[in-house]
């Protein structure tokens, strides 16, 4: 038998209909939570947004700032109208360019970006959503030798998101909300030994 | 399609552009830097590391589009439009304190934002009291920017932005529109100067009340904003302002001690004495 891997990240893309499930899975959320924790939502930009303090329930969740280092246990969420990188030395990068796949931030960049610098040890996961962002971000993942999980499409209310990503990658893992909130509940124990 | 770039290839490539070229980019982060290697590469049908490299140390012009496409020039006029309205509300009634007043926009891309702040400064009053430098470090960019050319598809977006940013006058009374783009109206362009300025590598050359300089740190490394927070340091008045871009921060840059908050959210600093 294999080891399950020790990730270092954990990233969640989505789009349209995301949100509650996102909702849910942060609801679950062991704390403290051992590894950071990285958001990319599309968002509308130049509008005052409060997503990040709407989903501070339970734990706060924050916009990083420009070489902002990560921290375990920290749940970040990508700004609007930036992309959001990361550096080899574990610090945020934002970046302002242009548009891809119709969206900044982009969630194939960030989860390239995760997939560069932590190689193996990245789990992403892809929600519910329109476009096919996300799909080339996972491949990425699963090309370094990470994993990569998409919200079952039957059961999201957009399945276009999740389903590009299957197309494009046959090692993408799909899964209910129930076996997702499972996966990032054995990270948490994984770690702690 | 080349996927990654290597440390050791990257280092190569920031040397062959400093040596053969001038444009120093040892400083920039590197996140972004090599995705848009990656984006050129992609863009030119360049297949190898080693290619490109080639192309560098043999064609000129191949430098000359390079550079023009690995900057981002991406920008927006009302770009956060609580900046603007933080701008009004609070440095602008004490600018118009100062007889003459200048103003330094580093960093300008295709002048979106040097528009912007026109307009405010035309709202204020204070336009003929005022000096604005633009400055960018490519020679494109400038072009554009004088030009005051905007794509007419993103004018509604704008027009959106200023409403927010506080503005209460007629928004198509400030430029003319064309089939697919629209021109400033030339009287906000009256005391505006462009020219090329490289915060890598150029000096301080005159001394300002304003600073603006949104989203142009966030390419560099802490080494380089070191450096640049003292370039503009030692070029604002004292009392001087500081704008950044809203994720851009201070924090890390031993020259924070010198700057006041004076607007935290909207990322408005000042220098202290």
């Amino acid at each position: 038998m294999t080891l399950p891997p020790k990730y270092r990240i954990l990233l969640i893309g989505g789009s349209a209909g995301s949100m509650a499930v996102l909702v849910t899975l942060l609801n679950h959320f062991p704390s403290p939570f051992p590894i950071p924790v990285v958001i990319i939502m599309h968002r509308l930009k130049n509008v005052v947004s409060e997503l990040d303090k709407l989903l501070s329930v339970q734990q706060e969740i924050r916009e990083p700032e420009d070489k902002e280092q990560l921290l375990p246990g920290k749940i970040y969420l990508a700004p609007q109208n930036y992309h959001l990188l990361i550096e080899e030395d574990a610090t945020f990068s934002l970046d302002y360019s242009e548009l891809v796949n119709f969206s900044r931030p982009a969630i194939d960049l960030s989860f390239a970006s995760a997939a560069t610098v932590f190689g193996a040890h990245v789990l992403g996961i892809l929600l519910s959503g329109a476009n096919s962002d996300g799909a080339e971000g996972l491949s990425r993942i699963i090309a370094a030798g990470g994993t990569g999980i998409v919200q079952e499409p039957a059961t999201a209310e957009f399945d276009v998101m999740p389903q590009a990503a299957i197309d494009a990658n046959p090692g993408v893992q799909a899964m209910s909300v129930e076996e997702i909130i499972h996966v990032i509940n054995n990270i948490s124990t994984e770690n702690k030994s | 399609m080349v996927e990654g770039i290597s440390h050791s290839d990257f280092t190569d490539l920031v040397k062959i552009i400093q040596q053969r070229y001038g444009y120093d980019f040892t400083n920039y982060a590197p996140a972004s830097l090599k995705r848009r290697f990656i984006r050129f590469m992609a863009y030119k049908h360049i297949n190898s590391i080693f290619e490109l490299k080639h192309r560098l140390l043999n064609e000129t012009h191949f430098f000359q589009e390079m550079v023009q496409y690995i900057t981002v020039n991406v920008t927006e006029m009302f770009r956060d439009p609580s900046f603007y309205k933080a701008l009004r509300e609070q440095v602008l009634p004490r600018l118009a304190s100062y007889p003459n007043i200048k103003i330094w926009h580093a960093g300008c891309a295709s002048g979106e934002e040097v528009y912007s702040m026109a307009i405010l400064l035309e709202e204020a009053g204070l336009m003929d009291r005022c000096r604005i430098y633009a400055t960018d470090m490519n020679a494109a960019n400038l072009k554009k920017a004088e030009e005051g050319r905007v794509t007419l598809k993103e004018m509604k977006d704008y027009t959106y932005n200023y409403i927010q940013s506080g503005g209460i006058h007629d928004f198509s009374g400030y430029y003319t529109a064309y089939a697919d783009h629209v021109i400033i109206q030339p009287a906000l362009k009256r005391n505006i100067i462009f020219f090329q300025h490289n915060l890598v590598t150029d000096q301080v050359f005159n001394e300002f009340q304003l600073i603006c300089c949104r989203n142009v740190f966030i390419y560099f490394n802490k080494t380089l904003q070191e450096r640049v927070v003292k370039l503009f340091y030692e070029s604002l008045t004292s009392l001087g302002y500081l704008a950044l871009g809203l994720k851009e921060s201070l924090l890390y840059n031993e020259e924070r001690v010198k700057f006041e908050p004076v607007n935290a959210a909207n990322k408005i600093f000042r220098r202290k004495t």
